[in-house]
């Protein structure tokens, strides 16, 4: 089992666990993500059709309308939240969701170290990954 | 970032879980862009209105932040709702949607908002002062703010800018600071501009073209723009692009008094407005409604469409749409008459991008509006014409548009 440690940038305080769900597309929460259901439904996105609940999403940077900051609390409102959020470099839209909603969220790491499916721990600014199984 | 004894406090929660959050919200954009301290602002615009696009989310978020106790402490107006507030039912707006869209309008009530409900504030009663620090969202109004007041906002978001209304600050970064102001794109407009519809579209191009740089316009046609032209232009960049500035030479306040061009400065020619018509105007020949004010009408736009109108009569439906501030005024001065006398509408407080059209019936629109157009057809898949006045309003009295 691989472990890794990083170190980012506390956008939102806070402990997290969970499974993570890695994207290197910018992300639209407005639009982008069915508040009701917690899936992925922006057309064409990478992760189209993955259910986000619960996991540590991990992508490069926020996009689309900035009402996507009310999305992001209306899933914490319905239990359908991320467990934290990962950024390459934060912005406005996903920054204000996440302070809104209380998702813990890091920015300013290298996202590229993270793979869908590690395991990974959250506590403020520390970021530590294990990878189950690492292919050869 | 440095923060004031008072901003700490207010961080620290000793003024309530309202304040904190908004102070949480404010210095968290603080440190992504990176700024040295927070500024006092003067005035507030809030976008995140209609009920539409808000949804449950939007509106779950305002009862609760509201319900802690959130209060602005700044002149703080509202964006335009999904409806006219007074006459909704009587304009075809279903039952449930109308009750929430009223929760919304509550919601912000109890924050001490102003129901102003447009997106020209500065038309009615919120006018920043040249220099002025203020926190705007709604992006043709921040755009008219930077632009022709010389006021100084980055494109807020609701709740961003909700946040800087709760605690009269906003961080200093971006287009607060002299140095970002500078233009990089250097706009020569070679072609006749000669309708609102021409600055439009004029805008619409050079929006998509703009990527990050901010634009400096030299205009060759003789017609010097006015508040209603630059309105047009600055709405339309900051739908197709992200532009929340711009500089026209000899016009705007910073480009008439202060040397806002970079020396490193890359330079376009726009020869033909043809591209940005075409992007928008789409194939539809039936119109079942004319949608004139976006953004929101002023006076002389009321009056030049009851001019354009001449008593004629209408087949579609024809709106106005205008600040509830405007409106009493157009009527007192007659041109709502003149509208109404042809079967058309003056429409207060309300967008069309985020109003129930599909329950309402309505499924082609025409606009001389390249930001309406524009989100017309990405946002309510309804079919869009795009041209003049003239035109619009000669589709209103066929119900078609005209060959």
């Amino acid at each position: 089992m691989a472990r890794m440690k990083l170190r980012g940038r506390v956008i939102r305080r806070g402990h997290a666990e969970g499974e993570a769900l890695v994207s290197q597309q910018a992300m639209s929460f407005f639009g982008g993500v069915d508040p009701e259901s917690g899936v992925i439904v922006e057309a064409g996105h990478e992760l189209e059709g993955e259910f986000i609940s619960g996991k540590i999403l991990v992508f490069p940077q926020g996009k689309g309308s900035t009402l996507g900051s009310y999305t992001l609390y209306r899933l914490r409102r319905n239990d359908l939240a991320p467990a934290a959020i990962i950024n390459a470099q934060s912005e406005a839209i996903v920054a204000v969701g996440a302070i809104i909603a209380d998702i813990p969220m890091v920015d300013r790491l290298d996202i590229s170290q993270i793979r869908t499916g590690d395991e990974v721990t959250i506590e403020d600014d520390l970021v530590e990954v294990n990878r189950l199984d690492s292919p050869a | 970032m440095h923060l004031s004894d008072e901003e700490r406090a207010m961080l620290s929660g000793r003024e309530g879980p309202a304040v904190q959050k908004a102070m949480e919200i404010v210095a968290a954009l603080g440190e992504i862009y990176e700024a040295e301290r927070l500024v006092p602002v003067a005035s507030v615009q809030v976008a995140g209105v209609s009920y539409g696009n808000l949804g449950e989310a939007g509106l779950d978020f305002l009862r609760e932040w509201a319900g802690q106790g959130a209060r602005v402490v700044v002149p703080t107006s509202l964006n335009p709702a999904g409806m006219d507030l007074e006459a909704w039912r009587e304009l075809g707006v279903p039952e449930q949607y109308g009750q929430r869209q009223l929760e919304v309008i509550e919601a912000y009530r109890a924050m001490g908002v102003s129901i102003s409900c447009s997106c020209t504030p500065y038309l009615a009663g919120n006018t920043p002062g040249f220099g002025q620090h203020i926190a705007w969202s709604e992006s043709s109004a921040v755009s008219y703010a930077n632009s022709v007041l010389g006021a100084r906002t980055n494109r807020e978001g609701g709740p961003s800018a909700l946040a800087a209304a709760i605690t009269g600050r906003t961080a200093e970064y971006g287009l607060h600071l002299e140095k970002n102001r500078v233009a990089h794109l250097i706009v020569e407009v070679t072609c006749a501009l000669n309708s609102l519809s021409d600055f439009s579209a004029l805008g619409y191009m050079v929006g998509r073209k703009a990527a990050d740089r901010l634009p400096y316009f030299r205009l060759d046609s003789g017609l010097e723009p006015g508040s209603d032209e630059l309105k047009a232009l600055g709405a339309a960049m900051a739908a197709s692009g992200a532009v929340a500035l711009f500089h026209v030479e000899g016009v705007t306040p910073e480009a008439r008094d202060l040397h806002m061009l970079a020396d490193d400065a890359i330079s376009i020619t726009i020869e033909s407005l043809d591209e940005g018509y075409e992007a928008l105007d789409g194939t539809s020949q039936d119109i079942d409604l004319v949608w004139i004010g976006c953004p929101h009408a002023s006076l002389a736009e009321i009056e030049h469409t009851a001019d354009e109108l001449h008593g004629r009569q209408l087949d579609s439906k024809l709106w106005v749409t205008t600040s509830r501030d405007v409106l009493s005024t157009a009527r007192l001065e007659g041109s709502v008459d003149r509208i109404v006398a042809s079967a058309g509408r003056v429409v207060a407080d309300a967008c069309l991008i985020g109003a129930p059209l599909h329950e309402m019936g309505i499924t082609s629109v025409a606009t001389n509006s390249s930001k309406g157009a524009f989100y017309l057809r990405s946002h309510t898949g309804v079919r869009v014409r795009f041209g003049s006045l003239a035109e619009c309003v000669d589709a209103a009295t066929r119900g078609r548009w005209p060959a």
